[in-house]
């Protein structure tokens, strides 16, 4: 009998210690796929720089279809899973139902808020960056006219482009801004062809700079750029390498370390909720050996002022989502 | 709106319109063998990544364009064996092939460049170039003819020319050869080619062949022409514009043409939000203009413009003894 309790004690341990180690982070892409170059690609990045450092292993899923979200997250919690990351906006609702069934383990959610005692919302103050990128198109543009790009006509994208619009009034009150969007359904992220039709017939109106926040469409946009001799700006991840010269810069959004520090913290991610703006470094441009020689001094001085200025609180860039609407450009 | 305008937007909806014209006319010919071709997004998309793929390994266009043409050929044959030979459901069949295509194209792209599914971008002599047509800059100050020549035909890709020439090409095989009046008929009474000694089976064969090189050509103009490379479901949908632009055309290669370059005129009028306010006064919603192909299909269906008949015997395993 004492035998049979030591084995059992034993196997007892020994799942103990396999469900221990199951512990491990999981990350869920979002549509548009792990290697977007872009958004997603940044959620990865992060995750592989934790697993390179600390030789640990993580769990990830790429969702193909909107019907799998609920069920991604129930599997992963399931399985064991803690913390699990989510890359995209459209991880709120299903999150939302599903949290309060796993109390025991932490979500994070970038780019959406849950309001529940185990999530981590993250947001970005995406307009703080595309200003700054916008006064950098505005002072690189010799047309005075300048072009925007988006993905998916939703909020946060109109965000990123009524930033990017008050940052190029800033610069020159006068200054074109033509906005477009591709589409309004999830393929507009994956329709390079249309990008670079859509940046086509904003060269015709007179751009010469344009900012692609549009997921794997940009891809299009920037290599059209690049066909055609202008200038274009880049989203999420550092993009100034596809093209060398021809990227003004990119948009940062920091996802890689959001993922990075909820990885490092495991399972003692805190809770509450996170605004990651110019002031804490979430969102910035991207200087490089490969557009160096596109920004000047007196450039970077300007940019680097007004980003002191929106980190101290004395300017303000007017957020989209806030009232739905923009004072410098109509969509 | 001025003339400059009007002919970027035109010049803009003759390369978004080839493609289109292409897959539209790939699935002219299945169809009319009474084969019918979900699948043409699919083929498309095997197309656009496999000439990807081997134009950035070769370096050469023209090399890719026929791996793609090849790659779609591959599909089109599965799609022969089932619903041919096994005498499956042509629409099942297709719609596999689709999701056949886009979850290998990603798989084989991630395994042999591991750039997350795409290709690396091609350059030089990897792409088709924008080529110039002879005297485009010599005319081009010749009032409107001479803009309209330098702007809007001259300076597109070899295949955009290769798309406009297929269309008299695909009139002339279907309603002036042996070959094409036995492949029409084959779609509207297999029974009587059969009794006439001709085989059945060979002509819908021979149809589906030609729809998968029609097919690669178009996935070569999107990965290797409009783009420098392929990226997941770059196709975005176009194959099934096509099918709408082939009912649209009643089935029918001039037809197919001019529903072709109406459907890619919209979209590019789509890119213009500005163009349309100016010339008509009045906002009109971009999304409207891109659901519209759809729109007019569904009325041409609806027996609102003439009626859409297909194929007779389209959709059906011909089947020797009942």
């Amino acid at each position: 009998m004492s035998f049979m309790k030591t084995i059992l004690g034993g196997a007892a341990a020994a799942a103990l210690t396999a469900g221990a180690a199951l512990a491990e982070p999981a990350i869920i892409y979002d549509l548009g796929g792990k290697f977007d170059k872009s958004f997603n690609e940044s959620a990865y990045t992060g995750a592989q720089r934790w697993a390179d450092e600390t030789g640990e292993s993580f769990a990830e899923f790429e969702i193909q279809s909107d019907a799998q979200r609920e069920q991604a997250i129930r599997r992963f919690a399931e399985n064991g899973n803690n913390p699990i990351v989510m890359a995209g906006f459209s991880w709120a609702t299903p999150l939302s139902e599903a949290a309060a069934d796993y109390p025991d383990t932490t979500f994070v959610i970038i780019d959406g808020v849950v309001e529940a005692d185990n999530v981590r919302s993250i947001v970005f103050s995406e307009h703080e960056g595309s200003y700054l990128v916008g006064m950098l198109a505005a002072m690189a543009s010799e047309t005075g006219t300048v072009g925007f790009v988006g993905g998916m006509d939703i909020p946060l994208i109109r965000k990123f482009g009524c930033g990017y619009a008050q940052g190029v009034k800033a610069v020159n009150e006068d200054a074109t801004v033509i906005a477009n969007m591709t589409g309004t359904t999830p393929a507009a992220w994956n329709d390079p062809v249309k990008g670079s039709e859509l940046t086509l017939a904003q060269i015709s109106q007179g751009a010469d700079v344009v900012f692609a926040a549009a997921g794997g469409t940009g891809v299009g946009v920037l290599q059209t750029a690049a066909d055609e001799d202008i200038l274009s700006i880049g989203v999420d991840s550092n993009q100034n390498y596809l093209h060398p010269g021809e990227v003004l810069t990119s948009m940062t959004k920091r996802v890689d370390n959001m993922v990075y520090d909820a990885f490092t913290a495991g399972e003692n991610v805190e809770p509450g909720f996170n605004v990651m703006g110019v002031a804490n470094e979430g969102v910035g441009y991207a200087v490089d050996e490969f557009n160096e020689e596109l920004l000047t001094e007196e450039m970077l001085a300007e940019v680097q002022a007004a980003a002191d200025a929106i980190a101290s609180g004395e300017l303000t860039v007017h957020d989209y989502m806030s009232d739905e609407s923009c004072p410098a450009v109509d969509f | 709106m001025d003339l400059v305008t009007l002919l970027q937007i035109l010049d803009s909806s003759l390369r978004l319109a080839t493609p289109l014209l292409l897959a539209c006319l790939a699935g002219l010919f299945s169809e009319r063998a009474g084969i019918f071709d979900i699948g043409l997004e699919g083929k498309m998309l095997a197309a656009a990544f496999m000439s990807a793929a081997v134009a950035f390994t070769t370096g050469s266009a023209w090399i890719g364009m026929l791996a793609g043409i090849g790659a779609s050929m591959v599909l089109s044959a599965i799609h022969g064996l089932a619903s041919i030979t096994f005498r499956g459901n042509q629409l099942i069949s297709g719609v596999a092939l689709n999701f056949l295509a886009q979850g290998a194209t990603v798989v084989w792209a991630q395994s042999w460049f591991a750039q997350g599914g795409r290709t690396p971008q091609l350059s030089g002599a990897g792409r088709f170039e924008p080529i110039e047509l002879p005297f485009a800059d010599a005319l081009s100050g010749v009032p409107i003819l001479g803009p309209i020549y330098a702007d809007l035909i001259s300076g597109h890709a070899i295949i955009v020319y290769i798309g406009l020439l297929m269309v008299p090409l695909t009139w002339w095989v279907l309603f002036r050869t042996r070959f094409g009046l036995r492949l029409r008929a084959v779609g509207e009474n297999p029974a009587a080619v059969d009794t006439a000694g001709v085989s059945v089976i060979g002509l819908r064969y021979s149809s589906i062949v030609i729809a998968g090189v029609l097919c690669g050509i178009a996935g070569a103009f999107l990965a290797t022409s409009l783009q420098a490379g392929f990226t997941q479901n770059m196709t975005a949908g176009r194959g099934y514009i096509a099918l709408a632009a082939l009912i649209f055309a009643k089935w029918r290669p001039w037809y197919a043409l001019m529903a072709c370059l109406l459907f890619g005129f919209l979209q590019a009028l789509a890119l213009r939000p500005d163009v349309i306010e100016g010339t008509l006064n009045f906002q009109v919603q971009v999304q409207f203009l891109d659901a519209l192909p759809y729109i007019l299909t569904v009325i041409i269906l609806a027996g609102f413009v003439g009626k859409a008949i297909p194929p007779r015997a389209g959709g059906e395993p011909y089947v020797k003894e009942r």
